[in-house]
């Protein structure tokens, strides 16, 4: 489906992105024929003023002047399928929630068309309530919005003036006099009071690089070259390969080792690195 | 030893200009010794006098919800914002509205929020909010799932000037349908009239 194929009455009407401007301009609009012509793109820019269903509704309640108790439900339900419609050729993540909006139309039109039963007619809620409820509950909050966006917000509309403080003396005056037993005495409590707190880690033995890296040159030393893979430990996991190779990688770097190989897939040999000079 | 009223000012500006952070009352009152003690009356009166010394001033001193702070009037934004060549940015209307909800229906939840807001709400919006300060989980609600319950925090009064939550501008009334008609009816009377 393309946008072309939109009917025309339900294309958006208002293809101006500024929030204020369009509201002020929709009240012009709804004055002009509904044929209006409206260039395709135009869609994508009024999408991004509508933040959702409700406001889409509020929208289109005020446009067209409908009266909020007498929402003609079918309309707009036909109105909002074409959004739905519109949204998923756009790719728009709203779809479903006006989906879910629409159903809720849809469930208030069937409810309104089904026939009631005569005795429980003036008990039951008129569908349309909860709608309306909701409708304005949200529209307490956007005007809510609106009102502290409007109040004088700090680095905005007024900024806080500070004065530096007076220098203050970093140093004491006067040196330390004091009884160092009673020092010690502080120092005692205070190594007391850090070994009643302690807590208790339970850590993983540490691998450190450095100490695999002595491990190789202490093998290699004496010219003894070794298989490659059996200076990797089957017990150290994949923890235990990963910082062998960082080492072994390390060493090559810093020209302390070397590593042979006579033939595709033959084993690799580790050896103490041998000046070419020699 | 009583100080004079002026050099009690003088303190209090120059204490309120240094602190990096408004400052409470309290936070004031220590600042004077045992000899020196004023009671919290003497010393709002004497910032009443140093808000109206301050009248023709550039700066004004204001209570938000931490103490005072001295800060540059509403009026003066136009050139003083232009010292930074970024603007504050805006504050989406999606933020706000969340903010707002969270305001004055705190303690909240996220599936509060979009039942009144009607869509989801955003997750970058509500890290925003925490990156701000201006919110914070109080706790967490006791049913399935045990959502964070959000609040507004003292940060957020001061960002907006405002001393207390209620100080918030009023929650539109919930108007019942009959009111609603009324309106929508003289609305549209008046709309004939043009």
């Amino acid at each position: 489906m393309s946008v072309s194929v939109i009917p025309e009455s339900v294309l958006p009407i208002d293809a101006v992105n500024d929030e204020n401007f369009a509201r002020v301009y929709g009240e012009i609009l709804t004055k002009l024929p509904e044929d209006l012509y409206i260039p395709p793109d135009a869609l994508a820019v009024f999408l991004d003023d509508f933040e959702g269903p409700l406001d889409l509704l509020l929208y289109l309640i005020r446009k067209q002047n409908l009266d909020i108790l007498n929402i003609p439900v079918a309309e707009i339900t036909r109105q909002y399928i074409t959004y739905i419609e519109l949204m998923q050729v756009l790719n728009i993540d709203l779809a479903a929630e006006y989906l879910l909006m629409a159903a809720l139309l849809a469930e208030i039109k069937s409810r309104l068309l089904l026939p009631k039963p005569a005795v429980s007619s003036d008990e039951e809620e008129d569908p349309r309530a909860e709608l309306i409820r909701r409708l304005q509950e949200y529209e307490r909050f956007k005007k809510a919005a609106e009102d502290i966006a409007e109040l004088p917000q700090e680095g905005r509309d007024v900024f806080e003036a500070h004065a530096e403080p007076p220098v203050r003396d970093l140093l004491p005056s006067q040196p330390f006099f004091g009884d160092f037993a009673l020092l010690l005495d502080a120092m005692r409590d205070v190594m007391k009071r850090t070994a009643l707190q302690q807590s208790h880690v339970i850590g993983r033995e540490g691998l450190s690089l450095e100490q695999r890296l002595q491990e190789i040159i202490v093998r290699l030393r004496l010219g003894e070259t070794i298989i490659f893979h059996d200076l990797f430990p089957a017990s150290e996991g994949r923890l235990g390969v990963v910082v062998t190779f960082m080492a072994i990688l390390e060493l090559l770097k810093q020209k302390m080792i070397e590593l042979l190989q006579d033939n595709f897939f033959a084993p690799i040999y580790v050896r103490q690195y041998l000046e070419v000079a020699e | 030893m009583k100080l004079s009223r002026q050099l009690v000012k003088n303190i209090i500006e120059g204490a309120v200009f240094a602190s990096p952070m408004p400052l409470g009352l309290e936070e004031i009152a220590v600042l004077f010794d045992d000899d020196e003690k004023l009671s919290r009356k003497e010393l709002q009166s004497l910032i009443k006098e140093l808000q109206t010394e301050y009248a023709l001033r550039a700066l004004e001193l204001v209570e938000v919800a931490s103490g005072y702070r001295f800060q540059v009037r509403a009026q003066f934004s136009p050139w003083i914002s232009k010292m930074w060549p970024e603007k504050p940015p805006r504050l989406s209307r999606a933020l706000l509205e969340t903010l707002a909800i969270i305001a004055y229906r705190q303690p909240v939840t996220r599936a509060e929020i979009e039942a009144i807001r009607g869509v989801v709400v955003s997750t970058q919006i509500i890290k925003a909010l925490f990156d701000r300060d201006w919110i914070v989980v109080v706790g967490h609600r006791e049913v399935p799932g045990r959502p964070a319950l959000l609040a507004t925090t003292r940060l957020f009064l001061d960002s907006f000037s405002l001393k207390s939550l209620s100080e918030l501008p009023p929650l539109a009334a919930i108007r019942d349908l009959e009111s609603i008609s009324r309106e929508m009816e003289n609305t549209t009377v008046e709309q004939q009239k043009i």
